[in-house]
């Protein structure tokens, strides 16, 4: 043998341990420093994080009736991938009474938008329950199709649908707020009123589960034995001051109405009925079609979820006057005794303010001026307010009154725990600087006093006023909720422990407005909402108001509004209506009132009521203005889209529609015109 | 000290036994944590391949018990014609007794059971090597002899890659150079063939420009650190420029050309699948796509999330998530290193490596008491082979190596490979109890 060969021997060796060693390196880079991020694709992969959701809290009201519980509903999927030839479109479309054409419509839909290769397209939502049965049993025919369930909620009492809100799957802008960073796509979230206020308390807090599954995505057990696992904690249950009974009696009689009829409770805040008109059955909002009804009722000319206790502002009509009266009281410029000589209209301005009553005495002292609502005696009274000489100046003097009109919880939103409340308008002496270019006296804004002019409040206000004279000089922030799972001092509700009181302003004032507005009832101008042994104070109210059709200003009937409590000492109740175009606020707001106080108070309507009930809950008060006003608006945002649209056949139509208007707008002056001339009306 | 008072059982080299043992056992418990699953109600499982294994780890052990009652003469004698029965066999696989799997056909039914005569080959080729090598009137520094050994070796690769497409089973073959370069094959043979499998290798592997760079770096780095005998002789300048040249030529005009105008697309396809990578965007042929390639690919990344998942010390017999669930494709046979990665983590991979270099090294020890040429040959052809199946295996596991689809020694599930190494090593066992006769 050569020598060479220990060498070679000896080479081969080192060659043996050397390439080893590079892989051993690889190896150190791989698995010890994670190279190349491998480890956290391996969690990935293998590992499934499954959701898992608790069920919403449920909502129930102040006597333990569930008003809002959960159900589960079923989403058809399909997985495009999986289906086969065999596949037995038709008889799954008679299993879901759907038409073929519709199905391979909403299918070629979804490929379009997702592609072949997406898992799980959601064909159909909130499939019902019978619906479910039938497919259910007959799944097993269909490769890749598969029923997912998912929460809904369920709304048991039948009411709330305008208060209570609902639950929708998170959107996309929801999911890019940084707000929303614990929610992910596909979850749950509530949509509007108190779904949407208390939803963190509502939605608990889902559960993980780490599961591992294998390359076909078949799950195979827990991941690590389950120790990285959290159990899903419940929604806490909601308590609320809402008596279900009454809202339900509300509802029933707010409908076809627009409008909104609130109760509160003076002692607490707490809100007893709540009904917005027109009144819709909530179980719109819930099941199979609730993306078809929402579009619906979005469209609605009546605008039925338009939230009109917070979101619609009226002009508060003679149910404003306690208030005046209080303020000039407590500044001490007038007397309980004091009288104005009215004889039909208020003339110290120049211009005449009209009054309804022209016998002479019917403004003799506060009393018989709140219980005969004269109009003439608001306006001066308003007037001593804001020209008191303590105050030199009628700048100052406006200002001082706008501080009242603030502690009483006007002019701002309330803070109620519904979303999107508007504050109204209480003008202050820049709003008039601004009007009349600082050049303006009390002379131009009499009528504030009565109610008329330049002051807006949402129905929660008037409602809210109420309960501040019922508790002779305090209130609390009207809320819904009393307690989040058995807990009444939860943070959240915090804000509504606080007793807002006014200043100081002496009982006796508040009990002679209250003396008033008893005498509205016992033989004013609010008979109608006279009960047996309750002594019930209230204030009629008859709000003028303009629509303007394209530059024309035209007057529209009267609203009607009715603010009421009771009984006037140990007050349980302060109720605020308001229905759009009424007329007197005798003739709708008075009875929907006085109702929703026996109902509350006596827990039952008498039967001598029960036929005035019927006429409030079959009556229609919509004027045609509402949906003319409507499909104009439609029409002109069709033309500006067109306008937009910019292309030859689009601007054509928009001609076309630019004439419909003119017509429109052309006939509905001419009968407006034809009304106020004649005083008939034209049938449609 | 006369072999033959000693008992046969005192001759056998237990090492080397005990260590195969322990790698086929190792082998079986891997296989078993891939089909294991918690809800399995009994160990032995006859539709399960740990089980499989097992009853071929058996089989083999029996084969092993025969081998070592044979006479070692007979080993000596059979070299020749084993050689060309194994090739007819080879021939066989294109007849209508070949099977197609995988669009490989290399393997042969043969009515009660398949195997791939390419497997068994190495075993006669290692023989034939062996035999040709201790033959009393072969010089091996001749080149005839040289190049009649290198054929007994390349002549069935050619045939396995060019008719078979079993790219990895046919470069083992390769291994066998060791066993040559230990016998005395010059080095620069081995260093020109080495570099030339390197540059064409690198050609796929590494886009031109970058390996211009790396070919004009390493050409400026050989010049600088060999100024001094530069200065003395011109001649190894212009040996390395022409060198350099060669490659660059080969590298950036020939391959290029090559792969655009002269061959079809398929066959460029072809080459790229040998070495488990996707064809390069600019030898892309029209109505060509990558999609087929992308399967060596999703392998490797799948193999690597695994094994680099197990981190320092592993998750645990029978913890893991990857090979547990079928995560890695082909984890039973090709990527079985991957359970040891994940399970056992780093520690125990190199354990697992160290354990195989023990292995080797064992053989090179035993090669080199052999006082036969035939015995020594052998014994450096088997070790060659199985370094060379363990070092494409695990480095694709890793992604160092090209994935060309050859099993790991003694783990990867297979009963012909577990089969043919432990024949392979047995003999070799019995040609060490032999060691004090001269055997050719």
């Amino acid at each position: 043998m050569a020598d060479f060969s220990q060498n070679r021997s000896v080479f081969i060796r080192i060659f043996f341990i050397a390439i080893p060693v590079i892989i051993v390196l690889r190896l150190l880079f791989l698995q010890v420093f994670d190279f190349g991020g491998y480890k956290e694709a391996a969690l990935g992969q293998a590992v499934y994080i499954k959701k898992i959701y608790p069920p919403r809290g449920i909502i129930y009201d102040r006597k333990g009736e569930v008003l809002m519980n959960n159900s589960v509903v079923y989403d058809l999927t399909i997985e495009p991938k999986k289906v086969k030839a065999d596949f037995d479109t038709a008889f799954l479309c008679k299993l879901i009474n759907i038409n073929t054409a519709d199905f391979s419509k909403q299918f070629t839909k979804l490929i379009k938008k997702y592609g072949w290769q997406s898992k799980n397209l959601t064909l159909f939502r909130n499939l019902s329950p019978a619906v479910v049965a039938r497919l259910q049993e007959n799944i097993y025919e269909f490769h890749g199709i598969d029923l997912i369930a998912h929460a809904e909620r369920n709304f048991s009492y039948d009411c709330g649908g305008g208060i209570l809100g609902f639950i929708n799957e998170i959107s996309e802008s929801q999911l890019n707020d940084e707000k929303y960073s614990d929610y992910e796509k596909g979850d749950y979230i509530g949509v509007r009123g108190l779904e949407y206020t208390y939803e963190e308390e509502l939605r608990g807090s889902p559960g993980v589960q780490y599961l591992l599954r294998d390359v076909k995505q078949r799950i195979q057990g827990p991941y690590k034995n389950g120790e990285m696992d959290s159990s899903s904690i419940p929604g806490k249950k909601i308590e609320l001051f809402l008596d279900a009974k009454l809202q339900k009696l509300a509802e029933t009689m707010m409908q076809n109405k627009l409008g909104c009829a609130i109760a509160i409770d003076p002692k607490t805040g707490g809100v007893l009925a709540y009904a917005n008109g027109p009144t819709f059955d909530p179980k719109l909002l819930t099941g199979a079609d609730k993306g078809k009804n929402l579009v619906a009722l979005y469209n609605d000319a009546t605008k039925p979820l338009l939230n009109r206790g917070i979101q619609a502002t009226y002009t508060p009509g003679s149910t404003f006057k306690p208030l005046t009266a209080l303020v000039a009281l407590d500044q001490g410029v007038i007397t309980p005794s004091y009288g104005y000589g009215c004889n039909g209209g208020y003339f110290a301005c120049g211009r005449k303010v009209a009054c309804t009553h022209t016998g002479a005495g019917h403004a003799a002292n506060l009393g018989l001026a709140i219980a005969n609502s004269c109009n003439a005696y608001f306006c001066h009274v308003f007037r001593l307010s804001i020209d008191a000489a303590k105050y030199g100046n009628v700048h100052v003097g406006l200002q001082k009154w706008h501080h009242y009109m603030n502690d009483f919880g006007l002019g701002h939103p309330t803070g109620i725990d519904l979303p999107n409340e508007k504050g109204g308008q209480i003008p202050d002496s820049n709003f008039f600087n601004k009007m009349y270019n600082g050049n303006w006296n009390s002379c131009m804004m009499s009528i504030i006093g009565m109610g008329q002019g330049e002051i807006l409040l949402t129905p929660l206000q008037m409602a809210n006023s109420m309960c501040l004279i019922a508790n002779k000089g305090f209130y609390f922030t009207p809320h819904f909720v009393k307690s989040i799972d058995g807990d009444s001092t939860h943070p959240k509700l915090k804000p509504f422990l606080i007793k807002h009181k006014i200043g100081n302003i002496a009982d006796s004032s508040y009990q002679w407005v209250a003396a008033g507005m008893q005498e509205v009832v016992e033989q004013g101008t609010g008979k109608i909402a006279k009960l047996p042994d309750v002594a019930v104070c209230a204030k009629t109210g008859t709000a003028q108001n303009n629509g303007s059709m394209y530059g024309k200003v035209i007057k529209l009937p009267n609203h009607s509004m009715f603010v009421a409590f009771a009984p006037r000492d140990n007050p349980k109740i302060a109720v605020a209506v308001a229905i759009e175009n009424g007329g007197y606020g005798a003739t709708w707001g008075g009875p929907i009132a006085s109702l929703m106080i026996e109902q509350y108070l006596h827990d039952t309507i008498s039967s001598k009521r029960v036929p005035l009930l019927k006429k409030m809950q079959t009556a229609k008060i919509i004027i045609n203005y509402t949906y003319l006003r409507d499909s104009l608006d439609r029409q002109k945002y069709r033309e500006k889209e067109l306008l937009k649209n910019g292309n030859k056949d689009s601007l054509r139509k928009a001609i076309a529609i630019k004439d419909s208007i003119k017509h429109s707008k052309d006939s509905m002056l001419a009968r407006y015109y034809f009304q106020k001339v004649y005083g008939k009306k034209l049938n449609n | 000290m006369s072999y033959k008072k000693t008992s046969v059982v005192d001759r056998i080299d237990w090492t080397l036994v005990i260590l195969f043992l322990v790698l086929s056992i190792i082998g079986v418990a891997c296989i078993y944590s891939v089909e294991h699953r918690d809800t399995d109600i009994s160990f032995f499982m006859s539709n399960r391949r740990y089980t499989q294994q097992f009853i071929w780890l058996g089989i083999s052990l029996l084969f092993g018990f025969v081998i070592i009652l044979l006479d070692s003469k007979f080993i000596t004698a059979i070299p020749f014609l084993s050689y060309v029965v194994g090739f007819i066999f080879l021939l066989l696989t294109l007849t209508p007794l070949g099977k197609a799997v995988k669009g490989s056909s290399s393997f042969l039914n043969l009515g009660i059971f398949t195997f791939q005569p390419g497997e068994l080959m190495k075993l006669f080729a290692a023989l034939a090597i062996a035999k040709f090598l201790s033959l009393q009137n072969t010089n091996f520094s001749t080149t005839n002899h040289r190049l009649t050994a290198a054929a007994l070796a390349l002549v069935p690769m050619l045939y396995i890659m060019l008719f078979q497409n079993e790219t990895g089973l046919a470069l083992v073959y390769l291994s066998f150079f060791i066993a040559m370069y230990r016998e005395g094959l010059p080095n620069i043979i081995l260093i020109i063939g080495f570099s030339i499998f390197a540059l064409t290798i690198a050609t796929l592997l590494i886009p031109k420009n970058y390996l211009f760079i790396i070919l004009s770096v390493l050409a400026v780095w050989i010049l600088w650190s060999q100024r001094k005998q530069i200065k003395r002789n011109k001649e190894i300048l212009f040996l390395v420029a022409g060198i350099w040249f060669v490659g660059v030529l080969f590298s950036q005009v020939m391959v290029p050309i090559a792969f655009k105008k002269v061959l079809k697309g398929y066959q460029v396809q072809r080459i790229y699948t040998m070495i488990g990578q996707d064809v390069p965007e600019d030898y892309l042929h029209e109505g060509m796509d990558n999609k087929k390639q992308n399967a060596a690919n999703y392998n490797v990344s799948q193999s690597k999330i695994a094994i680099a998942s197990g981190g320092f010390f592993g998750k645990g017999f029978l913890n893991g998530t990857q090979t547990q669930y079928n995560w890695v494709p082909e984890q039973g046979t090709d990527f079985i290193f991957c359970t040891i990665g994940e399970q056992f983590g780093f520690v125990g991979s190199v354990l697992l490596i160290m354990l195989y270099v023990s292995f080797l090294l064992r053989i090179i020890f035993i090669a080199e008491r052999q006082r036969s040429v035939f015995s020594r040959v052998y014994c450096y052809g088997i070790g060659g082979i199985m370094f060379f199946h363990l070092i494409i295996n695990i480095g694709m596991t890793v992604g160092l190596a090209p994935v060309i689809g050859i099993p790991l020694p003694l783990l990867s599930y297979g009963g012909t490979s577990l089969l043919t190494f432990a024949i392979m090593i047995v003999i070799m066992v019995r040609l060490d109890m032999d060691r004090q006769m001269v055997l050719r």
